[in-house]
C-alpha cells in the first residue's frame, strides 16, 4: 500500500461525488428521510416500534447505500477503460481499493452522523450505549457494503446487471438479518444461513448499542470487518491486470 | 545496431477460441515512429495491449526495453492512448491530469506542460464529459504523457480530429521520437502512413509487410501506401 496513490484515488472519488450533486444530495438527505418516515408510521401506536426498528435501519442504509453506489462506480471504471489505465501505471491493487473504502467511508460517516443525529435528537430514539458507537457499526456496514458491490462489479457487464445484484445479495440478507423475523425462531435452515450473513451480524451490534448500556459488540464488529476484508480480497482478485 | 523499444518475436494471441495474432515477429526502435497499419478488426489493438503488457499472451514472447511486456517496472515508462478516451468524463481536464499525475508521482508543472502539449489550456477548468470527441481524446493523450514515458503506444490517436491538429500531433510525436522515444501509433488511415519513419502492415493478425514507406513504394512500384498494401495483399493471396 502507498499512502499517495491510496489517497488520490479517494480525493479523485469525492471529487467525482461533489460533482454529482444530485447524487450527494441523495446520499445525505434520504437516509434522514427515511428515519423519519419510519418514526411518523409509529407516532400513533403504543410501544417502542421506532426504537426497536430503528437501529436495525440505521445498519441497512449505509450497507445498501454504498453497495449499489460502488458496484455502478467501479462498473463505470472497468468499462470506461480508466481501470485498465491505473492498472498499467505503478497503482498497487490495495490502493485502488483502499482508495475507495476511504472515499466511501468517509461519505458513510458523515451520511450516518446525520442519520443517527435526527434519530436520536429530534426522533426520539433511546440508546442504551453510547451513540458514537453506533457511527462505527455504521461506517463498517458501509465499508462491507463497498466490498461487496465491488466485488459484484466483476461479474456486471451492464449498470442494469451490476443494480439486479441488488435483489440477489442484499434483499435477502434484509430479510434474514432479524429485522422482520427474530433470528432465533426463524426456521432451524434459515438460522444457520442467516448465521452465515455479515448483514446479521451488523444488525446484532446496532440493536445491542440501542438497548445495552455497556453493549460488547467486539465480536459482531469482528466478523463484519472480516468479512469487509474477505470481500475487498476476492474483489482484488478481480482487478486483473491482463485479460484473457 | 539500433536501440530497440520493443522486440516481438513468435507472438500468439487466441482470444475467446480465436487466432486473433498469428506469429508475429518484428521490432519497434526507439527514436523513431512506427506506424502500425491495417483495416479494423486484424489486431492492431490486441497486439497494442500485449506491447503494454494488459493482454495475456499465448505464445512467444513481447520485451520492451529488454523486459517482459507488463513487468512492473515498465509502469512508469509506458505511455498508452487506448482508442476510446479513458479519462473520468465527470472531472475536469485539469483534475483528471492532476489525478493521473499524483498515481505517476509526477509535478504539477508537468501537468501544465501536458495541457499545452495537446493544445486544452483554454479547457483546462472544463468537465471532460462536455468536451468534443477529439478534445476528449487529446486528454487522454495528455495523460498518457504525464510520465514523460519512453514507449509510446497510440491506438488511434487522430481518429476524429480536424487536420490542423492531426497535424500538430504527428508534429508532437517526431518531436518525442527524437527525443529518444520510440512511438508506436496504429491507424486505419493510410494517408496517415507517409507521416511515419517504418511502418508495419497488418491484415487478419498478421505482419504483412515492415519497412519503411519509402521502401514499400519503391519494392510495389506503387504510388501511394493504399495501393502498396492491396497490392501486397494480392501478392499473398497468389502465394496461398
Amino acid at each position: 500500500m502507498n499512502a499517495r496513490t491510496t489517497l488520490a484515488v479517494a480525493g479523485r472519488v469525492l471529487i467525482q461525488l461533489r460533482r454529482d450533486r444530485r447524487t450527494s444530495a441523495m446520499l445525505l438527505v434520504l437516509p434522514c428521510a427515511v428515519m423519519t418516515l419510519l418514526w411518523w408510521m409509529f407516532e400513533d401506536l403504543p410501544g417502542a416500534g421506532f426504537s426497536a426498528l430503528a437501529p436495525a435501519l440505521l445498519a441497512l442504509i449505509p450497507f445498501i447505500v454504498m453497495f449499489l453506489v460502488t458496484s455502478v462506480t467501479t462498473l463505470r471504471e472497468r468499462t470506461s477503460g480508466t481501470l485498465e489505465r491505473l492498472l498499467a501505471m505503478p497503482l498497487g491493487k490495495g490502493d485502488f481499493l483502499g482508495g475507495y473504502a476511504l472515499a466511501f467511508g468517509a461519505v458513510a460517516t458523515v451520511q450516518s452522523a446525520l442519520a443517527v443525529g435526527v434519530s436520536t435528537l429530534f426522533l426520539d430514539l433511546d440508546v442504551a450505549g453510547p451513540t458514537w458507537l453506533l457511527l462505527v457499526v455504521a461506517v463498517l456496514d458501509a465499508v462491507l457494503g463497498s466490498a461487496l458491490g465491488l466485488f459484484v462489479s466483476a461479474f456486471a457487464r451492464t449498470e442494469f446487471q451490476a443494480v439486479q445484484f441488488m435483489p440477489a445479495l442484499v434483499v435477502p440478507q434484509i430479510l434474514l438479518c432479524g429485522l422482520f423475523v427474530d433470528r432465533s425462531v426463524l426456521p432451524g435452515f434459515l438460522e444457520v444461513i442467516s448465521n452465515c450473513l455479515p448483514l446479521s451480524y451488523a444488525v446484532d451490534a446496532m440493536t445491542k448499542v440501542s438497548e445495552d448500556s455497556d453493549p460488547q459488540i467486539l465480536g459482531d464488529l469482528g466478523l463484519v470487518g472480516g468479512f469487509a476484508v474477505a470481500a475487498l480480497v476476492l474483489g482484488a482478485l478481480t482487478l486483473r491486470r491482463q485479460s484473457e | 545496431m539500433m536501440n530497440k523499444g520493443v522486440d516481438v518475436t513468435s507472438l500468439r494471441v487466441v482470444r475467446g477460441g480465436r487466432l486473433v495474432l498469428d506469429d508475429l515477429t518484428f521490432e519497434v526502435a526507439a527514436g523513431q515512429v512506427t506506424g502500425l497499419l491495417g483495416p479494423s478488426g486484424c489486431g492492431k489493438s490486441t497486439l497494442m495491449r500485449a506491447i503494454v503488457g494488459v493482454q495475456r499472451i499465448t505464445a512467444g514472447t513481447v520485451r520492451v526495453f529488454g523486459e517482459p511486456a507488463g513487468s512492473a517496472s515498465l509502469r512508469r515508462r509506458i505511455g498508452y492512448v487506448t482508442q476510446a478516451p479513458s479519462v473520468y468524463d465527470d472531472l475536469t481536464v485539469a483534475e483528471n491530469l492532476a489525478f493521473f499525475a499524483r498515481v505517476l508521482g509526477v509535478g504539477a508543472d508537468r501537468v501544465e506542460e501536458c495541457v499545452r502539449l495537446v493544445d486544452l489550456v483554454e479547457q483546462r477548468s472544463q468537465v471532460v464529459g462536455r468536451l468534443s470527441g477529439g478534445q476528449r481524446s487529446r486528454v487522454s493523450l495528455a495523460v498518457a504523457m504525464l510520465g514523460d514515458p519512453a514507449l509510446i503506444v497510440l491506438d488511434e490517436p487522430t481518429v476524429g480530429l480536424d487536420p490542423v491538429l492531426r497535424k500538430d500531433l504527428w508534429e508532437t510525436f517526431h518531436r518525442l521520437a527524437a527525443e529518444g522515444a520510440a512511438v508506436f501509433v496504429s491507424s486505419h488511415v493510410m494517408d496517415e502512413a507517409n507521416r511515419c519513419d517504418r511502418l508495419l502492415l497488418m491484415r487478419d493478425g498478421r505482419v504483412i509487410a515492415d519497412d519503411s514507406p519509402a521502401a514499400l513504394l519503391e519494392r510495389t512500384g506503387a504510388a501511394d501506401i493504399e495501393t502498396a498494401f492491396l497490392d501486397i495483399v494480392a501478392a499473398a493471396e497468389v502465394d496461398r
